[in-house]
């Protein structure tokens, strides 16, 4: 299948300056390239420093690289102006690690899903709500919530909102930068399978970026480990899990905390 | 053998803006032996952190002891005078906050911050109080020491923030290490990093240890016992091994079930979903009455919407409270 | 060390702009030194004319401008009419004076409001919080001059402190100690004035500023480790508070030093205050100009103090990071 996003060789510098004041050039990205096919999954995972975050919002046009390729939508957005970025953002939504601190605790929860087709101009009030409802309803959100405020919402709640609130402009890809890690096990897993169904009804497209392994290999078609600023393994999760090559892989493959086996048999009363 | 800390029957509440109280933790008794690590596993909300913080009467302003002991080494820590718990805080019993990008000061070289800590508990000169910082960075930093001591935090990774965090929770020696999710913003090998200091430091200094975490996963192969916390409750307490092979809480049955394994995600249909426990536990949702899981329960019974199950003693020493088993 | 650079070119290039302004506007302004003479029959007119010349009133501005410039470039700043002198060595010695009340009057406030602050925001809410909130209220409400007039009031009934000047009759004559005495005593009623006006604004901020912190995750930690009461607000809450609180150092000198030249007036303290209004009444234009950039140069430089203060007390500006 034609892939949705095409990333090629791409490169992020930051110079960074010592006392003297001459600069010090960091790669946080150094000629990263992968392709995304649409409807799937590709987890990108490493260790924290390994560039993960830098390529999230270099996909989601919120920095710009310093050179290489980004193929959208026949496209290159490494080299489009920001005016035309304007439109693509929306295609490509980012959700972040705390949803606390990326929602405005003061608004409700209607006004927050709300508030990005409110800058469309597109709609009507009505045709606004009545989107927002759906959505908060396939996020798992009741529409009797939407009256209350975000500071009243749980961590898990609070994902769902923002996830909700990305899905209001039809997203072409969902970035999800660390979306489950400050999340308690429990609510990880529903958010996990909220991902899912997503996916299987609407054919979303996830980046999913994490340091969790485990997960990533839950969610994930295909698995790309960063490290230093580079993919050093890209395969299909079952073969990064089955056969590691690179060592940097089987480090983080041997650093998932595992339970003892299976958790125990039935009730016995 | 003479436990080091004992919790008895404690009753910690918040209030809330319409001056009412809330019950954050509703009668928690555990001990803690010599050189003992404890895993106490909640997900939030379920007092974990206020556990942490009681201990050593750390509370925000809203917070209110209702009532219960805190033993240490015979002393009630509840009915201390503001003078001995300050002598006791740090030194005896030290405490590791989450996050550590925001328990370090942020203007302060870290060396200077650990420095501070022994200032505030030995009468020393100040060369030894130099060489003892330095002491404990070496033990946490082999490899330079001095590079870390002189850094500021925003100059350090995450790994190194959190040692730095534990060379100040551990210069003075404490008996008691209370650990409140400190690998939570870490990368996985940072974690088992930092697990593996901790496992360290109760080696070389035999120090007892809490760890509080909502991650079961992490206690395996780490904690001693392990303390299941749900809504304020004790709800499951006893040997890590029995408590993660066959958990008797339907809560701790279910929270293992539910997290992804890597070598199950090979044998497992990857797209299938995981077994979710339905609904959540903050405070709005819980019931009035009875057993506090039961509305998220898979398998309650008539008894649980109006009574507490009472904790019950399986075997010698795995504790649970459910309805489901008698003594 | 690029940081100050940049900030001390920022400093000289707002000076030569109010050079350059108050150039402008005090030349712009109506009338001019010789206008009183006008009036006066026994002058002719013609006089007049060659006065004009002589001090270049009649040439254009742009060429007044470089050769005050000129003249200020050599340290004398123009030409004052009134006293027949170079602006300069004038402005030098009020100047002196002025420095000496608005400095006193700063550090003193701040030895004030700092210690008042944190007690405040330590207690927040509760008794001495609120009585600080009040008494702050009122100083705030009431304007410089009452304050400074109600001060003279008391003086002058009570005879504690001298009313005027700098000095006492046989100043020179006096032991180097009794030197200093003497100008305390002179000082006081000014200063007082000064740092109660200055006072309340400050506590607040500090309080506000503090306040903030007191709830940090850092600051709960460290009262964990058992950290003494003192060393925490002073050692661990002030300097995370600092930050505002030094910007708001920078704007107290600027506010201290304009409020100073109304209070020189009515405490008669031989400073710019009285001087200047005195130039400005005679439209004594480059005295003026001399007062009004010796005002800004003390203003850039208690920022540019401020800046220093705040590179040294946050590390992360010292260390700048990435940008792209």
């Amino acid at each position: 299948m034609e892939p949705i996003l095409k990333v090629e060789n791409l490169v992020k510098r930051y110079a960074k300056r010592n006392l003297v004041g001459a600069s010090q050039d960091f790669l946080a990205l150094d000629g990263v390239s992968f392709t995304l096919t649409p409807g799937t999954t590709l987890a990108i995972v490493g260790e924290s420093g390994s560039g993960k975050s830098t390529l999230a919002s270099c996909i989601a046009c919120l920095e710009p690289p310093s050179s290489g390729n980004l193929w959208f939508e026949g496209r290159n957005l490494a080299q489009s102006a920001e005016r035309d970025l304007r439109d693509i953002r929306p295609k490509i939504q980012l959700i972040f690690p705390d949803p606390a601190s990326s929602l405005n605790p003061r608004w409700n929860i209607l006004d927050i899903v709300v508030e990005p087709l409110s800058l469309q101009l597109r709609f009507s009030r009505k045709e606004r709500d009545l989107r927002a409802f759906v959505l908060l309803e396939r996020v798992g959100l009741s529409a009797d919530m939407a009256g209350r405020s975000a500071a009243e919402l749980s961590g898990g709640q609070r994902q769902r909102l923002a996830i909700a609130r990305a899905l209001t402009l039809d997203p072409k890809i969902l970035i999800l930068d660390e979306a489950l890690s400050a999340l308690d096990c429990s609510v990880q897993a529903q958010i996990a399978n909220l991902l899912l169904e997503l996916q299987s009804a609407q054919g979303m497209t996830f980046l999913f970026i994490t340091h969790d392994l485990a997960m990533a290999a839950h969610l994930a078609d295909e698995i790309a480990v960063m490290s230093q600023g580079r993919i050093v393994e890209h395969a299909p999760s079952k073969k990064i899990l089955r056969s590691p090559a690179h060592d940097a892989t089987r480090q983080l493959l041997a650093a998932v905390p595992h339970l003892p086996h299976k958790p125990g048999p039935a009730i016995q009363p | 053998m003479a436990s080091v800390l004992e919790v008895q029957n404690l009753q910690v509440s918040y209030w809330s803006h319409q001056r009412r109280s809330r019950p954050v933790l509703s009668g928690v008794s555990f001990d803690l032996m010599p050189g003992e690590i404890l895993g106490v596993l909640g997900e939030s909300g379920s007092g974990k952190s206020t556990l942490a913080a009681s201990v050593l009467r750390l509370l925000p302003p809203n917070g209110h002891i209702g009532g219960g002991a805190v033993l240490f080494e015979g002393k009630n820590l509840m009915q201390a005078n503001f003078g001995e718990l300050r002598q006791i805080r740090g030194a005896r019993v030290a405490l590791i906050f989450q996050e550590p990008s925001l328990a370090l000061h942020p203007t302060i070289r870290v060396g200077e911050q650990v420095r501070q800590v022994l200032a505030a508990h030995q009468q020393s000169r100040k060369l030894y109080l130099k060489e003892r910082t330095r002491e404990v960075f070496s033990q946490l930093f082999p490899q330079g020491p001095d590079r870390i001591m002189r850094s500021y935090p925003h100059q350090l990774s995450g790994g190194q923030r959190q040692r730095a965090l534990i060379a100040q929770a551990i210069a003075c020696n404490p008996t008691v290490l209370i650990a409140d999710e400190p690998t939570a913003a870490l990368d996985p090998v940072t974690q088992m990093e930092i697990l593996g200091v901790f496992r360290e430091l109760r080696e070389k200094l035999g120090l007892a240890l809490i760890l509080i975490t909502h991650n079961p996963a992490l206690l395996n192969g780490f904690a001693d016992r392990i303390l299941v916390l749900y809504a304020g409750q004790v709800i499951e307490w006893g040997p890590a091994e029995t408590l993660l092979r066959s958990p008797k809480h339907p809560y701790t049955k279910a929270l293992l079930e539910l997290l992804p394994e890597v070598s199950a995600a090979t044998e497992r249909n990857r797209r299938s979903s995981l077994p979710v426990i339905p609904g959540n536990s903050s405070p709005s949702s819980l019931p009035r009455k009875g057993c506090a899981f039961e509305p998220r329960c898979s398998v309650r019974m008539d008894a649980c919407k109006e009574l507490e199950p009472p904790l019950v003693t399986l075997g010698k020493t795995h504790l649970v409270s459910c309805f489901k088993y008698k003594e | 060390m690029r940081y100050l650079l940049r900030r001390l070119g920022h400093a000289l290039f707002l000076v030569f702009g109010v050079s350059i302004l108050a150039f402008l506007f005090t030349t712009l302004a109506p009338g001019n030194y010789f206008d009183e003479m006008r009036l006066n029959p026994q002058i002719a007119p013609e006089t007049l004319v060659a006065l004009r010349a002589q001090y270049q009133l009649d040439r254009p501005l742009p060429l007044r401008y470089a050769s005050w410039l000129n003249s200020a470039m050599h340290g004398q700043m123009g030409f004052s009419f009134a006293y027949n002198a170079p602006v300069a060595p004038l402005l030098l010695v009020r100047a002196r004076n002025t420095l000496l009340l608005t400095i006193t009057a700063t550090l003193l406030a701040w030895a004030i409001a700092l210690p008042l602050g944190i007690w405040s925001a330590e207690r927040l809410g509760r008794l001495p919080d609120r009585l600080i909130g009040w008494s702050t209220a009122i100083l705030l409400v009431l304007p410089d001059l009452a304050l400074a007039l109600g001060l003279l009031v008391l003086a002058v009934r009570t005879h504690w402190f001298p009313t005027g000047g700098m000095a006492s009759v046989g100043f020179e004559s006096l032991s180097s100690f009794n030197k200093f005495r003497d100008l305390a005593r002179h000082m006081t009623l000014s200063v007082a004035a000064l740092v109660l006006s200055a006072l309340p604004l400050l506590v607040r901020h500090v309080r506000a500023a503090v306040a903030e912190v007191l709830d940090a995750p850092f600051l709960l930690a460290a009262e964990g480790h058992g950290i003494p009461r003192f060393t925490l607000l002073y050692r661990y809450a002030l300097p995370a508070a600092a930050n505002p609180l030094v910007s708001l150092f920078g704007f107290s000198i600027g506010a201290l030093l304009s409020g100073s030249l109304l209070i020189e007036v009515v405490m008669s303290w031989p400073g710019l205050g009285p001087f200047l209004l005195e130039a400005i009444l005679a439209r004594d234009i480059y005295v003026v100009i001399g007062g009004v950039l010796f005002s800004t140069i003390f203003l850039v430089v208690g920022n540019f103090l401020a800046d220093i203060l705040l590179y040294w007390i946050d590390p992360r500006i010292r260390t700048e990071t990435p940008s792209a």
